[in-house]
């Protein structure tokens, strides 16, 4: 079936390989090519994971819109009191009270984002445990072909940032999105009354956030399996 | 500026870079050079240019010992073994599953360190190489093949079989155009984007053949090649790894209990419980088959 020309063809073609032939490399350009292929090729896995950051992301930027948008509104009606009111010089009775309960009311929410973000970083955690554990052997495989153990961190770094990025562009977009439109059926023109800038700032703190908990998520795993002799990577099952 | 006296002839060079033959009396002088703390370039050396690989022996274990530990139980796997494998040799390493000829694969192949002993690849102990040195040797001296494929399930056939060579640092276009001469050399050449998934176990298995080739290697290691395969489709696998044994003199050095391996292999080991039973030569065991009939 070989045919000897053909043979020989190959085993000629390194010796005009010259100085490559002392590296071992991983370009970014090529692993960032391998790890898209993965997530596309793995679409269900990656949504699982994805979802997780999504629906954390969600809840972070749908609670700091509900914060700007009644900001927003708080700030629309204290503009509007002043002009009624101008010439009043008593301060509202009830002012201290409602300062205190707003106090109050963002101590709750950040209490919610704190806890949300928790269980969700440990939902990515887990899913993205579960991404890595069952690679295993495709991590051996990888070392057996001659891959360093940053080269299989590489992968996994570059992955969990781009189904960060997206899972927290979805979520960020959603969140924001929803809580918008509750507050527009609630109060209309409240998109004009909102501080804009201020929300980009918590949308992008949110997408950071979100790359964030994916990375480490991922990171530590992937290093574990990294580290482990490609006998021992090739030998679990799954 | 180092001198490096040569053991042979006494001749002293005096040098800033790497004298790995005598320039008087073409003495081998890696070993000097290794002991000078050159080790990763005298690996370089020694590997990457098969023109000064005169070593009769390209694997040599000496004493090799594995012990698992499970849990309290120390299992040994492996019980001082030792194997010289001549360079072109085709060799099978026959036994029981639970000999340890699994273990012992993944020793010569640099996938596990030993518990004791030594293994050297063209007299290279592979003790002493750091992680850069066992990637570099994993990706240009030894080809492996195993029992269950291992493709990357989510590369086609061209891309499984180009990994290595990206990690070699080879240029994309000359990636592709080996790949497809790989992969056309074992019979896939209308299979190139196919994924694992899309090929048969034979087929698959051949790909897994095209990328053990990747980077030249002089060793290939084959785990149970056949294990997961029909008789016939095993068959095929053997016939091509004993033509590229012929072909291009690479050694070949496979764990299997396929008896249909032993009509090729120059020399078979029979390991039982993690020590060498005995070794056959072509010679006897041509006389052996012939009286089984086989």
């Amino acid at each position: 079936m070989i045919k000897g020309e053909l043979a020989k063809r190959i085993y000629k073609s390194d010796t005009d390989w010259g100085q490559v032939q002392r590296q071992i490399t991983l370009p970014w350009g090529q692993a960032a090519r391998i790890s898209y292929r993965n997530v596309t090729m793995r679409l269900g896995r990656a949504m699982i994971t994805g979802a997780g950051i999504v629906l954390g992301i969600a809840f972070l930027t749908s609670v700091w819109t509900s914060k700007v948008a009644q900001e927003g509104i708080t700030a629309y009606e204290a503009r509007s009191a002043t002009a009624i009111s101008a010439d009043e010089t008593a301060i509202a009775p009830g002012a201290e009270e409602a300062k205190a309960e707003e106090q109050a009311r963002a101590a709750r929410q950040t209490w919610l984002v704190v806890m949300s973000l928790m269980v969700s970083a440990v939902g990515i955690t887990n899913s993205m445990l579960m991404s890595v554990t069952e690679r295993f052997r495709e991590i051996g495989t990888m070392k057996c072909l001659g891959a360093l153990d940053e080269f299989i961190v590489r992968l996994f770094l570059i992955e969990s940032v781009v189904l960060g990025f997206i899972g927290s562009l979805v979520g960020a977009l959603l969140g924001h999105g929803i809580m918008l439109l509750v507050y527009v059926a609630k109060q209309s023109g409240v998109a004009a009354m909102m501080d804009w800038g201020q929300m980009l700032v918590y949308i992008l703190i949110a997408l950071g956030i979100g790359i964030f908990l994916s990375l480490v998520a991922a990171v530590p795993p992937a290093m574990r399996a990294a580290q482990m002799p490609p006998a021992a990577a090739l030998a679990t099952e799954v | 500026m180092a001198r490096i006296e040569c053991p042979e002839c006494g001749h002293v060079e005096e040098t800033t870079g790497l004298v790995t033959i005598c320039p008087n009396c073409k003495a081998d002088l890696r070993n000097v050079m290794a002991e000078m703390g050159h080790r990763r370039e005298t690996l370089r050396e020694v590997t990457g240019d098969d023109s000064m690989t005169t070593h009769e022996f390209i694997v040599r274990t000496k004493d090799l010992h594995k012990i698992y530990v499970m849990g309290e139980v120390e299992v040994p796997a492996l019980k001082g073994v030792e194997v010289n494998i001549r360079r072109g040799e085709y060799l099978s390493i026959m036994g029981p599953s639970g000999s340890g000829k699994s273990t012992l694969f993944n020793m010569v192949g640099g996938l596990d360190k030993p518990t004791k002993g030594t293994c050297f690849i063209e007299e290279v102990d592979m003790a002493q190489l750091d992680a850069f040195e066992l990637a570099w040797l994993r990706c240009r001296k030894i080809g492996y093949i195993f029992q269950t494929f291992n493709l990357i399930p989510v590369m086609t056939a061209l891309e499984n079989v180009t990994l290595p060579m990206i990690f070699a640092g080879m240029s994309s276009d000359e990636m592709m155009e080996r790949g497809a001469l790989l992969l056309d050399l074992v019979g896939l050449g209308d299979r190139l984007h196919h994924k694992p998934y899309e090929l048969s176990g034979g087929q698959q298995q051949r790909v897994a053949v095209a990328r053990s080739l990747a980077n030249n290697p002089a060793i290939i290691l084959a785990d149970e090649p056949t294990g997961n395969l029909d008789l016939q489709t095993g068959k095929e696998i053997i016939d091509l790894l004993k033509e590229l044994n012929e072909e291009s003199g690479v050694t070949v050095i496979s764990a299997t209990h396929d008896l249909k391996m032993i009509d090729v292999s120059d020399r078979v080991i029979h390991i039982r419980d993690g020590q060498i039973e005995r070794v056959e030569n072509r010679a006897d065991i041509d006389l052996e088959v012939g009286t089984l009939g086989v």
